[in-house]
């Protein structure tokens, strides 16, 4: 297997920040660090399964209902892990509320299908899938890190700025309230995007 | 063999759903009870910090069972109709509050929900839900109200899909410890529902705090709570 199938997701094809796709979930999960990382978790498995199992089917699938084919099996995979959420997870299921049942939207599942596993074999199909679920959720991550901790000042759900600095307190300092709200995750994915492609140059347009 | 063929492609696209609806049939119904307990035990909690049991400082202790204390300190349940009898044959626990909040915007017929508690310091207090619509989703909470009807021991809110850190504030300690000690009575000891005022409560003995950016949100919570304490009134202090 070609390094590439698993490198290329993280950083030069990083389904975010490059192929920009699943930018909106990524602004809807990143309050906290803790949904953060469960929705990592949960689309990385989604796409590595999803894209094995029609992997394993690619040469028997009808072309002309390839699609409906791919949304039963990723729909399948999604409603997989909200249930067991739901078992298991309560309190995480409730956080990510309708998210979850989102996944299924994700274009990064559905694109790494198209593009990807119906013309590789399962294993590589497999890798890809995962690697680029991980190259998403680690740009959650960065994003969710700086938005609890700026907007909350915790980080999993733990006080990391002393309660002795804020103003309540007789200090200097206050949560940052736009940290909170959607459009600031806007704004930090924007500031992701321009360190990555400072840092890559290929990345530039000419 | 041809695989764009009609037929090939109902078989294979008959076969799948089947194969994947069966998959998810097994799978449900063996989460299912995991699923009904973890909401149930939700439900429990709700109760429990309403009455400020299970809470150390004002926050919800994290390793509390919430199960035992409710089996604990519940002592009756049981539900009304909109005058105020008794119903019999409804399991309170069970009662689902959203139709219930269908109900009340219909005229139909009620069963609301009571809830009998006795605290560790043996004072009896009554816990009731209210159900309403929020900004963006459903909004409820449960209100603990001491034995002189009137004088509140505690309030616990929750949301479906309220604004994080705005709307969604109701479900923070710090909002809804603010009903610790208000009274649903004015001055003169007339019925008089919790007010969520803006710009600060002060010691107002019926008003609490709104949040800032959500002025929806707290209008919602407060138009929920006066129309179920509305009902409740009947029964309080009695």
């Amino acid at each position: 297997m070609e390094k590439d199938t698993y490198l290329k997701p993280l950083f030069k094809g990083n389904p975010i920040t490059v192929l920009v796709l699943g930018i909106c979930s990524s602004l809807a999960v990143t309050v906290q660090l803790k949904g953060a990382l469960v929705m990592a978790l949960s689309v990385t498995l989604v796409t590595a399964f999803s894209s094995l199992f029609i992997s394993l089917l690619r040469n028997t699938i009808p072309n002309r209902v390839r699609i409906i084919v791919q949304l039963v099996v990723v729909a399948m995979f999604v409603i997989l892990i909200d249930q067991a959420l739901k078992a298991f997870s309560y309190d995480t299921s409730k956080m990510l509320s309708v998210y979850i049942g989102l996944i299924i939207t994700n274009c990064i599942i559905m694109g790494r299908i198209e593009a990807f596993a119906l013309g590789n074999k399962p294993w590589p199909s497999f890798v890809d899938g995962a690697f680029n679920g991980l190259g998403y959720g680690m740009i959650l991550i960065i994003v969710a890190f700086f938005r609890e901790l700026f907007g909350s000042g915790t980080l999993l759900g733990f006080q990391i700025i002393p309660q002795s600095w804020y103003i309540e307190n007789g200090g200097w300092y206050a949560n940052n309230g736009l940290m909170i709200l959607p459009p600031m995750a806007l704004i930090l994915l924007g500031c992701v995007v321009w360190i990555h492609r400072s840092i890559d140059k290929e990345l530039q347009e000419q | 063999m041809n695989t764009n063929s009609n037929i090939y492609t109902i078989i294979y696209t008959t076969v799948l759903v089947v194969i994947v609806a069966a998959i998810l049939a097994i799978v449900a119904s063996a989460l299912k009870p995991r699923q009904t307990a973890n909401v149930e035990l939700e439900q429990m909690k709700s109760i429990m910090l309403a009455a400020n049991i299970g809470e150390t400082n004002g926050q919800p202790d994290k390793k509390a069972d919430f199960k035992k204390l409710y089996d604990q300190h519940i002592t009756d349940t049981f539900v009304i109709d909109e005058n105020g009898n008794k119903v019999q044959g409804v399991d309170a626990f069970h009662v689902d509050l959203k139709s219930q909040y269908n109900a009340i915007k219909n005229g139909g017929k009620l069963t609301l929900p009571v809830y009998k508690c006795k605290l560790d310091n043996g004072e009896e207090v009554t816990v009731l839900p209210c159900y309403g619509a929020g900004l963006w989703g459903a909004i409820w909470g449960y209100l603990s109200v001491k034995a002189d009807g009137q004088t509140l021991q505690g309030a616990m809110f929750a949301h479906a899909s309220e604004t994080p850190g705005l709307g969604g504030e109701i479900a923070e300690p710090w909002f809804y410890n603010q009903f610790d000690g208000k009274t649903l009575a004015d001055a003169a000891g007339a019925f008089s529902s919790v007010k969520i005022v803006k710009g600060g409560a002060g010691n107002d003995r019926n008003g609490v705090d709104a949040i800032s950016g959500a002025t929806i949100t707290s209008r919602s919570l407060q138009n929920t709570i006066e129309q179920w304490m509305n009902y409740y009134k009947q029964i309080l202090g009695e």
